[in-house]
């Protein structure tokens, strides 16, 4: 008896998340959470410019996330914009561990 | 006692290895111009060292033989030519760029670049010519562009077979400028995470989609190039620029400190091969 309890309380928590889950994800992303996200990946961008690193693929990114903005797309905005933030901080990383792996590829 | 020994040889030991480890990293340009030759003359025993400068038509006997074929009516004739015409042509105030250059600009692409102890910086033969039309009150010519890659074309053309002989004087600022220019190199860079070295050390002779790699060294001896695929000519800061954007890195500027240094690698250890330019490549 206890034992089905236990079972039904886990299968109904799980179903609860699932819910909660596919909910989040599928909300709708506002025109504010756009703003903040791509804020967020320029940011990143220009700190991987002063590195003198930056990849085309985060400008193309960044120009579409900007572009589905325009057309009212908030959830692509959004989803691009985490994109190029994602392409953003790779392109930072490579430059910051660059800075001493270069070495490993030299003619001696 | 016995335990003290141990520890002061362990510690000599140390020393010895930091040492080591310092030397590797101090820059020696000689020595590194020697171990780039004997990379690519060990990798490649069949090219003569002088062949190098042909870049994949060196690697390949078909693309060899198509090559010399081609240079029986060489694409970039027309270049010179425009080159030749321009050069001679006097700027609005009446001076020319033979007034800018050693020895009229005649036969001295080997010498470029270099380092000018004044400015504390690497100077390009596409820069120079850029400072002599501004410095005579004429527009500078895009980089990248047809006007320029004519002007080097000439300058090249009239050097046809004179060794590179870049210097690195004894200043600090241009060793710096040297080992900035090798690090540039090395350096991965791009969503593809490539290295100049990726292609043109690991690579050369290997096909990246339908092009034959060529090998680093002499890459810039043949420099300008007509390109088939350009279906024209490409300037140095061309062939920067368009390999950065082919890793998916966004390019420089022409002409940035990046560039002008690595130029001045690149060009340093392939000192003693002749000048092959202007080049015509697939």
């Amino acid at each position: 008896m206890r034992h089905n309890a236990i079972r039904a309380l886990v299968c109904s928590t799980s179903i609860i998340l699932l819910i909660a889950g596919a909910a989040s994800a599928l909300a709708a992303g506002s025109e504010d959470d756009f703003k903040a996200a791509y804020a967020a990946a320029e940011a990143a961008n220009k700190e991987a410019g002063s590195l003198r690193n930056q990849w085309t693929t985060t400008a193309a990114t960044l120009a579409a996330a900007k572009k589905a903005a325009a057309e009212g797309n908030f959830d692509a905005a959004v989803a691009s914009s985490k994109e190029a933030e994602a392409l953003a901080k790779a392109s930072i990383f490579q430059a910051t561990s660059e800075k001493t792996l270069w070495k490993d590829m030299e003619i001696r | 006692m016995r335990s003290a020994i141990r520890f002061a040889f362990a510690g000599f030991a140390l020393a010895a290895l930091i040492g080591a480890a310092h030397a590797a990293d101090t820059p020696n340009p000689p020595a590194d111009a020697a171990a780039f030759k004997k990379f690519f003359t060990d990798k490649f025993p069949k090219v003569k060292l002088e062949d190098f400068v042909n870049g994949p038509y060196s690697m390949d006997e078909g693309l060899h033989r198509q090559w010399e074929e081609k240079e029986q009516f060489p694409p970039y004739e027309f270049s010179v030519d425009m080159g030749k015409e321009m050069f001679s042509k006097p700027f609005k105030n009446g001076k020319s760029y033979a007034n800018c250059f050693p020895n009229q600009g005649i036969g001295i692409r080997q010498d470029y670049p270099y380092f000018d102890l004044k400015e504390g910086k690497v100077v390009t033969l596409e820069l120079a010519l850029n400072r002599c039309r501004e410095a005579n009150g004429e527009p500078p010519f895009s980089y990248v562009r047809d006007e320029m890659a004519a002007l080097t074309a000439y300058m090249a053309f009239t050097s046809r077979g004179k060794p590179f002989d870049i210097k690195i004087p004894d200043d600090p600022r241009a060793l710096a400028a040297y080992q900035n220019g090798k690090q540039y190199f090395y350096t991965r860079r791009g969503q593809l995470n490539f290295s100049c070295a990726t292609c043109h050390v690991q690579s050369p002779g290997e096909r990246i989609r339908a092009e034959v790699l060529a090998p680093a060294l002499g890459i810039l001896n043949a420099m300008p190039i007509y390109r088939s695929e350009w279906s024209g000519m490409g300037t140095t800061s061309r062939r920067f620029t368009t390999c950065n954007t082919q890793i998916r890195g966004v390019p420089l500027n022409p002409q940035d400190d990046e560039y002008r240094d690595l130029e001045y690698y690149l060009s340093y250890v392939s000192n003693g091969l002749p000048i092959s330019g202007p080049g015509a490549r697939p």
